[in-house]
């Protein structure tokens, strides 16, 4: 186990190095001029001397030769110093932490919701394959899919304001300032991102408690009279817990990723609207950081999923 | 001649049905949304003659007004029928979608081939490229690649968008045909025709390739819905199709909240487009995978 563990580890290395290369690197490309875009911002579009711009530039590090900036943000990086924002002027771990909070809440709130609904209507629709009941979860999850998260997010605002009157609130309330307040303005986006979120649960749970009732010791269980329910409660769902919890840790990792729209229309100032600011300001640093941080959350849970898989099945480690 | 009829003997052929139509009993599902697909390539094919206005026109005597028989939609906040632009719409989704999900499935394929046949060291290397890839979230690799890249249009599609949006299926389906291309390595035949001599381009292309058709063929049809997401996405977030362009994203994002309340038709028929034709292609790729090949996961 201990061996399969560092391997693993030893592999996440190249992939975040793979990440740090071509997030760097892709961004130079980029034709805007992180600086002149800063500056041409503050003024207005007015003309701005050479020189200014020149000091700007060895202020930010941009005028050293590529690799250099690289080596010189890696390093930082590595100690945990993602660098300084070239439009705010603060730093990187600063603008995200304050919002990290924001993202977290409605990205856990979501899975609770998806985790919620996927679960029985997974195994509602393996059970009863091919019915009425099999055929209307499968439309409801399809449909699910098919739904983008900011439309469905638009559509219960409009439908809020036209019976509520009620408003998106400007500001983020954090829970732990006024729980009832927090929760009245987060619930929304977590419900408009947790229905496409729960849709590819459930048809992860309807197939893989599909693939676990065609195995011998299920026949075995209704062989020497389980009552059913107990066979599917007791041997099939433990069986088939494990590919659902797989699609529900990627898909957790990827839904900050989801939040970049959501967040747009509930007007809340998360992660992903950062990284869209980000973009449309040319803040590098921003990008470089952000990106990292969602590669990292990816590679981490895909490294915790491996983990569970090895402790729970020996077969794995001793590959 | 005419008096003796000679009995004749039928045999019970079974039948030998088409097999779109075989296609269409066996999944009725499937068979749904194949035909709504194939009326919206109809109407993004014939959208001059089908569209009641031209989706460009700015009738100011007539903004914001709600779905009547004069426009079966309503109008925005410009006076523009909403129904012609979701119709001339259904052009830049569908042209986006099928460019991108054909060039972003085919490249992965390929790749995915070439690593199952070599093995060793350039798979290492082309799989752990691929892992890098797959580790950022679809749309935060669309959007750095679309503010890297800029607007590049040709024909009045933009080339960079498509870019960005095919971009994230490399991996996904390199991922797949890999695994499919790998146990097609391992028979004899394709031993029998390195044997004899064939290149490795040949092998690959004319032995293996045909052997993973079927995956390529539902990832193409699954990636289509998803790269309609995409598109709309992005053009919500103002970096995908520009105005004056009808795209269904777009309208959305054009649909300032101002105009929520007075006239929900803005935004409620756009969205329902969307949804319309991303369902639509996952219930024919879904249904495909089952016909096709049930074992693949996507």
């Amino acid at each position: 186990m201990l061996r399969y563990t560092v391997q693993r580890i030893l592999l996440m290395v190249p992939t975040l190095l793979g990440v740090a290369v071509l997030v760097f690197f892709l961004l130079r490309l980029m034709p805007g001029d992180p600086v002149a875009t800063m500056l041409l911002g503050d003024a207005g579009g007015a003309n701005i001397p050479k020189e200014v711009i020149e000091q700007e530039r060895a202020r930010l590090g941009l005028d050293q030769p590529l690799y250099v900036q690289f080596v010189k943000w890696l390093w930082g990086v590595l100690q945990g110093d993602f660098g300084v924002s070239m439009w705010t002027g603060k730093s990187v771990a600063y603008e995200i932490g304050i919002r990290l909070e924001l993202s977290l809440q409605v990205a856990v709130m979501a899975t609770i919701f998806a985790v919620l609904l996927a679960l029985p209507l997974g195994t509602l629709s393996a059970i009863f394959k091919d019915s009425w009941i099999d055929q209307t979860i499968r439309v409801f999850s399809i449909a699910g899919l098919a739904v983008p998260s900011f439309w469905l997010g638009m559509i219960v605002i409009l439908l809020l304001l036209t019976y509520f009157s009620w408003i998106p609130p400007l500001t983020f309330t954090s829970f732990v300032d006024d729980p009832w307040e927090n929760m009245s303005q987060l619930i929304w986006p977590a419900l408009a991102v947790g229905y496409r979120y729960s849709a590819v649960a459930t048809r992860m749970m309807r197939s893989s408690i599909l693939e676990v009732l065609q195995e011998d010791y299920i026949r075995t269980a209704r062989a020497k009279g389980v009552a059913e329910r107990w066979v599917v409660a007791r041997h099939a769902m433990r069986n088939a817990l494990l590919p659902v919890v797989t699609v529900i840790g990627l898909e957790f990792a990827f839904l900050i990723g989801g939040l970049v729209v959501t967040e747009q229309v509930f007007n809340l100032n998360g992660i992903g609207k950062l990284f869209v600011q980000a973009v449309a300001r040319s803040d590098f640093t921003m990008i470089q950081g952000l990106v990292m941080l969602v590669a990292a959350f990816f590679v981490l849970i895909n490294f915790m999923i491996d983990m569970l898989y090895a402790a729970l099945d020996p077969r794995i480690r001793y590959r | 001649m005419s008096t003796a009829a000679a009995p004749t003997i039928t045999y019970k052929v079974p039948k030998r049905r088409h097999p779109v139509l075989q296609f269409m009993v066996q999944q009725p599902l499937g068979a749904g949304g194949l035909v709504v697909i194939v009326v919206m390539i109809v109407c993004a094919l014939f959208a001059p003659w089908v569209a009641p206005y031209d989706p460009l026109t700015v009738n100011y005597s007539a903004m914001l007004a709600a779905p009547s028989t004069e426009h079966w939609l309503g109008t925005d906040s410009f006076g523009r029928d909403v129904l012609s632009r979701i119709i001339y719409g259904s052009r830049t989704a569908l042209a986006i979608g099928f460019i991108a999900s054909f060039w972003g499935s085919t490249v992965g394929a390929v790749i995915g081939v070439v690593s199952a046949y070599f093995g060793g060291k350039t798979d290492m290397v082309i799989q752990r490229i691929m892992d890098v890839l797959l580790s950022f979230p679809i749309i935060v690799l669309a959007i750095t690649v679309v503010a890297v890249l800029g607007k590049n249009i040709v024909l009045g599609v933009d080339i960079n968008l498509i870019i960005a949006i095919g971009l994230p299926m490399v991996p996904k389906v390199a991922r797949v045909v890999r695994s499919s291309a790998l146990a097609i390595r391992e028979l004899p035949y394709v031993d029998a025709a390195r044997a004899a001599g064939y290149s490795h381009a040949r092998i690959i292309f004319r032995h293996i390739a045909p052997n993973v058709v079927a995956p390529y063929l539902i990832m193409i049809t699954a990636f289509v819905a998803q790269a309609i997401l995409a598109e709309a996405s992005l053009s919500f977030l103002g970096l995908g199709v520009t105005e004056p362009t009808p795209s269904w994203g777009l309208m959305l994002s054009g649909a300032d909240a101002g105009f929520y309340q007075q006239a929900p038709w803005m935004i409620v028929f756009p969205g329902v487009a969307i949804s319309l034709a991303v369902f639509a292609f996952n219930m024919f790729g879904d249904s495909l995978r089952d016909w096709l090949d049930p074992k693949i996961k996507l």
